[in-house]
């Protein structure tokens, strides 16, 4: 596709610019090239110097990788987000319900408008949770739902991440790290700040610790450890939030409690905000083999004496399949048509669709329903014959492993290159909290960004890179 | 404070101490090798790797000693896992254990000089280089420690830290003065002809005592001097005396904010016990070996010790 066909966030056709990034380009254009280029070094070293860094899978040279970081921001105007606010709330609070009708006397089957098949066969989906409901009626505690822009007004929801969302430690860095680099920048154009979100997540973790809870609740962060590649980050929010981080060897149930084993004793926890899989949860219920989970952490959450975030068996909410329920499913919990728009998708276990994929292949995105991270994935317009034909035959094999969907005309936004700014495809990962008093949105988000001209991935594990996302004060 | 992040705090700064004391052996030898002919030279260098530990794995791979074999070795083999390189290893990956609790000035300067040093690392290091390496992992503690002073609540996390510290200092002053023991015998001063003031210097320099030492006994050099400074000086802060005065009073804290003593705080006490009141007379009547032994067993019973009231390990 050629230039202009896209929609760029921050220049418009003729060459002027949108309204969002006046303040910006003001600014921009009164910078001396050779700062901007010293500044465009600078963010890298201090990148390394705080260690925000993250480990690719499969590559042992490389084992810490930064993120690539663009220092031009990504804007977005008040009267946008209020929208896309309406939006995810709406998304999240019907995600929330349909997990506990899943769980439960699954109405929406009964109703006819989802398959059953749809999670019988999901791996996700967890036999240990029907009949429970969990602390405050929370299944999904922090959720991250990417968008992808079209137009001046077309927001699509791409992904629901309802398991563990990651990056936002990035949103938080990106913004230091343009604060620390441009103070004088913000003094010019208002910005909404985002620096509260270890506080606004420590807040609604709080506020869904189960009943047993005496006092201030006591939250902690569990990881797989130092080697997972978002370490740094379950460590940035647990020193953020003021609450510990721990590993599985670090709990035991003692006394009908999940407790970590401090420099006192075993101390009992009331909130997990887990950055685990399900499967590493509890050896004794899922997987006998792993050594990262906590033997019976699972007796003591159906006992209601621990809260884990996100619930046990939410990923049945972030599979592509169900995703292409979502207008169904918002609609069905919440009485009203969806706000935000999901993307076409066709469902390649229906015969009819998977030969329409087959047929257009070329001009389609397919995406593996458990996958993610931009693994075994397909961008048919850039793929090779024999990349097409590879993925063919996947798709004739196991049909239900794959939807796809169009190739979006993602909107662009500049980077900034040694030869002046160059646009970018990106998107869009607003956070999102719940807890039973509300949904909380922190305004901004990780805005991921291909840093190669023309590509339509973003994914950091295939070299995408990050920008400072700004929502703009009234 | 969970148990394991208060062990990887104790260790962080074990490490630390370890590099730090490796680096001031090598520029102690360094400076001998400078000024002796080639036999003594090579023998120094076989008494510095000695002293750091690393005489097997040394002999393994090399057949003579020279300076650019040992310090490279000691500095950057990979296959030792007590090579600086290595020891910086495990410095990083403990302060990433414990990132949480440690405050982001203690990891910047952690970070900072794990990247400069394992890109000084890289390859062969010749004598043009050594020197600036070898104040990099210096400067590596001196930047770590004012961190530590400067930002950290006095809390447990903070005694923990010094705890390793002090642990390790004590440690490796007592393991530097008992590979040169023969030399600090006080028969050999009254001999007086075989009297080697440069081997003497160069004890002092492992611990950068030199300057110290001349500053508090006006040059004179003996043998009585040299041992009751390094042992019994608690002006000196790498002595064994100030080290164990030092993690007294974080072990001292440490039960105090716990509200408990342990067996850390009893063996302590027992070691204070040998040590106060000692005099010179005293050490190398018992034999300085056998007292640098002991101390050395007393030592890491403490540590031991404060691995176990502290819940370091399951």
């Amino acid at each position: 596709m050629a230039a202009g066909e896209f929609f760029d966030e921050m220049h418009k056709p003729d060459g002027g610019v949108r309204d969002a990034y006046t303040g910006y380009q003001a600014w921009y254009g009164e910078q001396e090239k050779s700062f901007l280029k010293r500044k465009h070094r600078d963010a890298e070293t201090a990148f390394r110097r705080t260690g925000i860094t993250f480990n690719v899978y499969g590559e042992d040279e490389a084992e810490e990788r930064l993120i690539p970081f663009d220092m031009v921001p990504r804007i977005i105007t008040a009267h946008e987000w209020r929208k896309l606010t309406k939006g995810i709330e709406q998304r999240v609070s019907a995600l929330n319900a349909f997990m506990h009708d899943l769980y439960h006397r699954q109405e929406i089957i009964r109703a006819g408008r989802v398959p059953e098949h749809l999670f019988r066969n999901n791996a996700a989906w967890l036999p240990h949770m029907v009949g429970f409901t969990p602390p405050g009626g929370i299944y999904t505690h922090i959720v991250g739902i990417d968008l992808v822009r079209t137009g001046p007004d077309e927001f699509y929801v791409l992904e629901d991440n309802a398991r563990t969302p990651s990056g936002v430690s990035y949103m938080l860095e990106n913004r230091e790290t343009m604060m620390a680099m441009f103070p004088e920048l913000f003094m010019r154009v208002p910005v909404e700040s985002v620096s509260n979100y270890p506080r606004r997540l420590a807040k609604s973790l709080a506020a869904c610790a189960p009943a047993c809870a005496e006092g201030k609740p006591v939250v902690a962060v569990l990881t797989p450890g130092i080697f997972n590649s978002a370490y740094f980050e379950h460590a940035f929010l647990a020193e953020q939030m003021g609450a510990e981080l721990v590993e599985g060897r670090d709990l035991r149930v003692v006394d009908g409690r999940v407790a970590m084993r401090t420099t006192w004793g075993y101390k009992p926890i009331d909130v997990i905000y887990r950055r685990v899989d399900d499967e590493f949860l509890d050896p004794l219920s899922f997987n006998p083999d792993s050594v990262l989970g906590v033997p019976g952490i699972m007796d003591v959450y159906r006992a209601g004496r621990v809260t884990i975030a996100n619930a046990p068996g939410t990923g049945v909410a972030d599979d592509k399949a169900i995703y292409s329920f979502m207008p169904e499913i918002v609609e069905f919990y919440t009485g009203e048509k969806p706000l935000l728009p999901n993307v076409q998708t066709w469902r390649c276990s229906d015969p009819e669709s998977l030969a329409y994929v087959l047929d257009n292949l070329a001009e389609l995105v397919a995406k593996e329903v458990h996958g993610s991270g931009g693994y075994g994935m397909l961008i048919g317009p850039a793929a090779s014959k024999r990349e097409l034909s590879d993925f063919a035959a996947k798709l004739r094999e196991n049909p239900e492993g794959y939807i796809a969907q169009p190739t979006l005309a993602l909107s662009t936004c500049p980077i900034f290159t040694n030869r002046g700014l160059a646009p970018r495809h990106l998107d869009l990962r607003p956070f999102v909290l719940v807890s039973p008093d509300k949904v909380d949105i922190t305004p901004g988000g990780l805005t991921r960004v291909a840093m190669k001209p023309g590509s339509l991935v973003v994914n950091s594990s295939q070299g995408g890179g990050t920008k400072d996302t700004w929502v703009l004060k009234d | 404070m969970l148990g394991r992040t208060a062990n990887s705090l104790f260790w962080m700064f074990r490490y630390l101490e370890r590099a730090e004391n490796t680096a001031r052996l090598i520029d102690a030898g360094l400076r001998m090798a400078l000024t002796r002919d080639s036999v003594s030279a090579e023998e120094e260098w076989r008494s510095v790797i000695e002293t750091a530990g690393h005489r097997r794995g040394y002999e393994a791979k090399n057949a003579t000693y020279t300076g650019m074999q040992a310090w490279n070795y000691i500095l950057r083999d990979k296959d030792s896992s007590a090579s600086v390189l290595n020891t910086f290893q495990q410095i990083r990956s403990n302060a990433r254990e414990a990132r949480s609790a440690i405050t982001s000035e203690v990891w910047e300067a952690v970070n900072d000089s794990w990247l400069q040093i394992k890109d000084m690392l890289a390859r062969p290091v010749g004598e043009q280089r050594v020197g600036e390496v070898l104040t990099a992992v210096r400067r590596a503690g001196t930047l770590a420690h004012g961190a530590v002073l400067g930002s950290m609540l006095r809390e447990e996390g903070f005694h923990f830290a010094r705890a390793g510290t002090f642990i390790e200092r004590a440690d490796n002053i007592a393991r530097i003065m008992d590979i040169k023991y023969y030399l600090l015998l006080p028969s050999l001063s009254y001999v007086g002809s075989s009297m080697d003031t440069g081997q003497w210097d160069m004890v002092l320099r492992s611990v950068s005592g030199d300057s110290a030492y001349r500053w508090l006994n006006a040059g004179q050099i003996d043998a009585r001097g040299i041992v009751s400074f390094l042992v019994l000086d608690e002006r000196f802060p790498r002595s064994l005396a100030y080290s164990h005065a030092a993690l007294r009073e974080n072990l001292a804290a440490l039960a105090r904010i716990h509200g408990i003593e342990g067996t850390s705080n009893e063996l302590m006490r027992e070691s204070d016990t040998r040590l106060s009141g000692l005099s010179i007379e005293d050490v190398f009547d018992k034999g300085l070996h056998q007292f640098l032994t002991d101390f050395t067993a007393a030592n890491s019973s403490i540590a031991q010790a404060i691995a176990q009231d502290y819940r370091f390990l399951a």
